[in-house]
């Protein structure tokens, strides 16, 4: 039974590729609603439009995924993270964006704090296409009360070379009581610069909305814009796409082991994987004309071919991880002072993680079984074979743990691409335009911090009309407020690095 | 451990020859530093990084500059944690408006003499984040801008090219 069968809708529309969209009324959006609630399907994605809001749907069990919309005619529309709370950031952001009001019965109050608006702009809900003016200030931080707590404000400029956000901590003598995060400084607007650019400038927007996941972003990207449009990227460029997947993985799961293991100060680590990280970024250059390999996948394939001396490089590289990375997994399990900071620090729950549908090592640390390559099995992931690590403790060290599996796992799937690798077209020619009117799609991809979806609609001659990117820091964030309770504040760096969400990927 | 630290001594060192100095950005440089600031400096520069709205990826490439292959410190110049402690500020995005004030507030609370060195196509003019409600353009439309190091992100030899030619110019003037 399909998703859309228990969920009554209006009707589902014709061009949302490859999975449904269907617009419901008001007992459609609730029953969605409750089912989130009650487990039986994970918010994958919450977003707006001038006049109407989506929610992309998971169901866990049979891996199918939905979207349902509904149209705001009143600029209103029920509030979702009234019940639900994983929606909740992103539901203030369509507010500020939007203007559009969530609602609730019995003349409860739904949470409409800012979130992303600073009262900065000079205007208020600027996707909205009018003007209205908002009060946003002074901003009001949930309140915590009790005997002996103090506040202590950091943000948004930080310590270390790290992007900026507000971190708010209620605490008891060393002890947090309550994390309060606060973000939206490196707002770009992003999804206001996409609407109407042509594909391949969206494409290089989607490049850069998180900067350390510019490739999984272009894959997730370029795969939206293919379903919507029909076509498929040809078999090479969809290996090289996932090649260089793969070297974005390896890359910062290198720096976070170091980085985290340096903010319990233990630099050798730290100096042992930025070696290992670097010789990374060194290969991608040598292979793909950039350290960070940004632009190379765009709709309808690659712009460009694995250089001649890239597999030699690459090949030097996988040679180097397996001969020095077994040494530094012995150094992370016997060293005991590492140990003692990472183990049972910054826990988060197994309910939570399943909750806020939290991807990536935050997710599968604390026992949710999702990754996209597998579970979603895109190309070319369908025909490689790998392993995804999961574990139960939810700590730092289990963090940690997920990432060390997963540089093997993405060392070996390197080795079986390279292996595979067959010579053959780098382009799908796209349609100069699709003679329809619009068409939409929608895709995920695993980045190395969790699922990236991206959702679009393109007009007749192809531009984009409306984009939507979800960065797996959405859900994450919030568990970061969970898992530091408890915890001292001296471990908060700790816990933050184990998560290493990105501010910019959920700032857009 | 004893094994990695062992090998790390006898296997030579990774670090790598400096770069020359960005004759472009020395060129910039020429016309802006303030003569009275070396006397006080000599060769060493602390580094406040301002993240004013990136993509990241600027981050992950000053991250770089402390790794074995720059080794950022061996020409004294050094990250960090505060504004109060630096010389520099090295200043990356295409600064939000929701990230100007705190700009404006770590530029004035870094002591005089001070430089500002704008990093990544962003930085210089927006990049192609111009022209967004949310983006107030240059870092040079917020703060005063003594050189540009450009790049989506720039490798760490621009930044390092960048930054020595700033050294060689604070030294040159003694």
């Amino acid at each position: 039974m399909g998703i859309l069968d228990s969920i009554p809708h209006v009707n589902a529309v014709l061009s949302h590729r490859p999975w449904p969209r269907a617009v419901v009324g008001e007992a459609g959006w609730q029953a969605a609603i409750d089912r989130l609630v009650e487990g039986s399907l994970t918010l994958l994605g919450f977003w707006g439009e001038t006049e109407a809001v989506h929610m992309a749907v998971l169901d866990g069990g049979s891996a199918e995924i939905a979207v349902v919309t509904y149209a705001c005619t009143a600029g209103t529309f029920p509030s979702v993270a009234s019940h639900h709370p994983p929606a909740l950031r992103l539901e203030r952001t369509i507010h500020d964006l939007f203007g559009l009001v969530p609602t609730l019965a019995d003349d409860l109050r739904p949470d409409l704090r800012p979130w992303l608006d600073h009262d900065a702009w000079g205007k208020s809900y600027p996707l909205s296409g009018h003007n209205a003016s908002r009060d946003t200030r002074p901003y009001q931080f949930l309140p915590a009360e009790g005997e002996g707590l103090h506040q202590v404000a950091v943000g948004p400029v930080h310590a270390g070379i790290i992007e900026p956000g507000h971190f708010r901590f209620t605490a008891n003598g060393e002890h947090v009581v309550r994390l309060e995060q606060w973000f939206g400084y490196t707002h770009k607007g992003i999804e206001s610069l996409m609407q109407g650019a042509s594909l391949r400038a969206a494409a290089k927007l989607a490049n850069r909305t998180s900067g350390d996941s510019a490739v999984a972003y272009a894959f997730a990207f370029a795969r939206a814009a293919e379903a919507a449009l029909d076509v498929e990227a040809p078999q090479r460029a969809t290996w090289l796409r996932a090649l260089m997947a793969e070297l974005e993985r390896l890359a910062n799961h290198l720096g976070d082991i170091g980085a985290i293991c340096n903010d319990a100060s233990f630099a050798l680590m730290h100096a042992q994987t930025g070696i290992l990280r670097e010789r990374c970024l060194r290969a991608a250059n040598v292979a793909f004309g950039h350290r960070l390999m940004m632009d190379v996948i765009v709709p309808g394939g690659v712009t460009r071919d694995i250089a001649p001396d890239g597999v030699s490089a690459l090949r030097a590289l996988l040679a180097e991880l397996r001969r020095v990375f077994p040494r530094l997994i012995e150094l992370y399990d016997n060293t005991a002072s590492l140990q003692d900071r990472t183990v049972t620090t910054g826990i988060v729950k197994a309910d939570y993680a399943r909750r806020f549908g939290a991807g990536g090592y935050v997710g599968r640390a604390s026992g949710r079984n999702f990754d996209a390559r597998r579970t979603l099995a895109y190309a070319p992931y369908d025909q490689l074979s790998f392993e995804v690590p999961v574990l139960d403790a939810g700590d730092v060290n289990a963090r940690v743990w997920i990432r060390i599996r997963e540089v093997e796992q993405s060392v070996e799937l390197i080795g079986q691409i390279l292996d595979r690798l067959r010579p053959g077209t780098l382009e799908t020619a796209l349609p100069p335009g699709n003679g329809r009117g619009a068409v939409e799609g929608m895709a995920l991809a695993e980045a190395f911090r969790g699922d990236v979806l991206v959702w679009l609609r393109l007009d007749g001659a192809l531009r984009v009309e409306r984009c939507h990117l979800r960065d797996a820091s959405w859900f994450q964030w919030p568990l970061l407020e969970t898992a530091i309770e408890g915890n001292i504040i001296a471990d908060f760096p700790l816990c933050n690095k184990s998560f290493n969400c990105s501010y910019s990927g959920a700032d857009l | 451990m004893r094994k990695t630290l062992l090998e790390s001594l006898t296997y030579g060192s990774l670090t790598e020859p400096a770069p020359a100095p960005d004759d472009q950005a020395l060129a910039e440089l020429a016309a802006k530093v303030d003569r009275a600031a070396q006397a006080r400096l000599g060769r060493s520069l602390a580094i406040r990084e301002v993240d004013a709205g990136s993509c990241n990826g600027c981050e992950l490439e000053i991250h770089a500059l402390s790794n074995a292959f720059y080794d950022i410190e061996r020409f004294g110049l050094r990250f960090v944690a505060s504004p109060r402690h630096a010389d520099v500020l090295l200043v990356t995005g295409p600064v939000t408006k929701n990230m100007r004030q705190a700009l404006e507030r770590t530029y004035n609370a870094t002591p005089d003499p001070k430089w500002v060195v704008a990093v990544g196509g962003c930085a210089i003019d927006g990049g192609i984040f111009r022209g967004s409600y949310a983006c107030a353009g240059g870092v040079s439309e917020t703060v005063p801008v003594d050189l540009h190091i450009n790049g989506c992100p720039p490798s760490p030899t621009d930044l390092l090219k960048g930054l020595l030619a700033l050294l060689e110019h604070v030294g040159a003037k003694r």
